[in-house]
């Protein structure tokens, strides 16, 4: 019985991995437009990303997803009765959870980026333009690849904290690994076993994932050891 | 002798400090001038106006008579008019720095291939082909193409910098103290290199603390003191007969150390 329990749990093992894949890709898309912003130079957009990531990361994880999965729909839903539109909103708990995931981490991440770009030697970014680049170019060959191998111990960090933040959804009825593990736990009231399957398999994909992040900045540092700005 | 480039009436503040207060420099074919004066005189600002690394607040640049179009930008300052013209000057006019500034993530072949394929649209092959020739110019063997910029000494850095640059094939190089980042015993390497490429006769704007090489190997010399050319001339005339109290002051102060 307690295999059977078990393997329930980690059948949803690829939902909560997607969940959390998912959330990643948004937030670090977010992330990095929102430090582009911040560093433009333009005012009312800088502000603008301030303000975003200052509400962002003062709220709760929590509370920002129930207020995404119940409060959002229902306000959506009241807008479009009293507009007259016979429409009804319902967001599934997978997106809600995706993209409050997204939303919350892009936070993070934008800090991230930022100080990551913030450290890039400026040397290295005025030879490419003194040599007629084009500044697209310049950003993808010079700026992002140095930006990643500077930002790669932060992001790796947030990716750990985001993948934990996935248990989240199970409070609004995703039936990922923490929901599983609940309801096993209640089912078979042993609680001990299940929570702890559900803790060993988090401590598994934070453990590969260091492993494959730490191997990732090994590659992208061709032994800068020593490097000049 | 045919004029490569131009400058006129350069100025440029920062706040209320005027770092520039109005210079003008042409640098005709073959030319190699150096631009020396003390520390916070305004060279290297000048030097970086040229291919507008730095925006002017007043002035006019010319590249073989072609003018860079400028427009006034909202903080005051110059910049260029078509993002497009300035990419094409900049391309002709390439520029190595006090710190290298290689790029670190890249092989030495990737830095030297980068720019000749992306701006000037050489094939690979070609690019390649023009890296080996130029690592061989400044006298490095073709095993440091492999190699990451840290992984070589700052002296074999600032060479292939100077290859970099040299792979743009441009009408004017600019120099910014390419040799004041590097260690004693290994400026001797870099000013032979260039010395070499004055001999060539490249077009050179050099920004130098090195008085042997403004005397023995640039064919003008421009003493800057205070935004203003102070003195300029043949290495001869700055050097030996100037009645210029400033400079004599800068140069006894170089000269003997």
């Amino acid at each position: 019985m307690v295999v059977q329990f078990a393997s329930t749990i980690l059948a949803a093992a690829g939902l909560t991995l997607l969940l959390a894949i998912g959330a990643l890709v948004l937030a670090s898309a977010l992330g990095l437009a929102l430090a582009g912003a911040r560093l433009s130079g333009r005012r009312w957009l800088a502000g603008l990303a301030v303000a975003f990531t200052f509400v962002i990361r003062g709220i709760p994880d929590l509370v920002m997803m129930l207020l995404a999965f119940y409060s959002l729909p229902a306000l959506i839903n009241q807008l479009l009765e009293r507009a007259g539109i016979d429409l009804y909103v319902d967001f599934s708990p997978f997106a809600a959870g995706t993209v409050t995931l997204g939303i919350l981490f892009s936070a993070y991440m934008s800090e991230t980026f930022r100080s990551a770009l913030g450290n890039i030697p400026a040397g290295q970014i005025e030879a490419a333009q003194a040599l007629g680049l084009h500044p697209l170019r310049i950003f993808l060959r010079i700026t992002l690849p140095q930006m990643a191998l500077l930002a790669l111990p932060g992001f790796t960090n947030n990716w750990l904290v985001l993948v934990k933040a996935t248990a989240l959804v199970s409070l609004i009825g995703l039936q990922d690994v923490m929901f599983r593990a609940k309801a096993a736990a209640e089912a078979t009231g042993q609680p001990f076993t299940y929570y702890l399957v559900a803790a060993g398999f988090y401590l598994l994909v934070t453990l590969g994932s260091t492993w494959a992040l730490a191997r990732l900045g090994r590659r992208l540092d061709p032994a800068r050891t020593g490097a000049r700005a | 002798m045919t004029e490569k480039l131009r400058a006129e009436g350069i100025r440029k503040s920062y706040g209320t400090h005027e770092v520039l207060r109005g210079v003008s420099l042409t640098a005709g074919a073959g030319d190699v001038i150096s631009l020396i004066g003390s520390s916070g005189s305004g060279k290297s600002t000048l030097l970086r106006c040229l291919n507008l690394l730095e925006r002017p607040d007043a002035g006019r640049i010319l590249l073989e008579g072609e003018a860079l179009a400028l427009a006034r930008q909202r903080d005051g300052r110059l910049g260029a008019a078509d993002p497009k013209q300035l990419r094409r000057m900049r391309a002709r006019l390439s520029m190595v720095f006090q710190d290298f500034c290689l790029w670190s993530h890249m092989t030495i072949l990737h830095n030297l291939t980068e720019a000749p394929r992306q701006v000037l649209g050489k094939s690979r092959a070609e690019a390649e082909d023009l890296a080996r020739r130029t690592l061989a110019k400044v006298g490095l063997p073709e095993t440091v193409l492999n190699r990451h910029p840290g992984q070589l000494s700052g002296g074999q850095q600032q060479r292939v910098a100077i290859a970099r640059a040299l792979c743009m094939e441009p009408e004017v190089m600019l120099f910014d103290e390419p040799t004041s980042a590097l260690d004693p015993e290994r400026v001797a390497e870099v000013l032979k290199v260039m010395q070499a490429l004055a001999e060539e006769g490249r077009t050179m704007i050099v920004v130098t603390h090195e008085m042997g090489f403004a005397r023995h190997a640039s064919t003008r010399v421009v003493f800057l003191e205070e935004g203003r050319i102070g003195a300029e001339g043949p290495p001869e005339d700055i050097f030996t007969r100037t009645e210029n109290p400033r400079l004599q002051r800068f140069l006894a102060g170089r000269l003997q150390p």
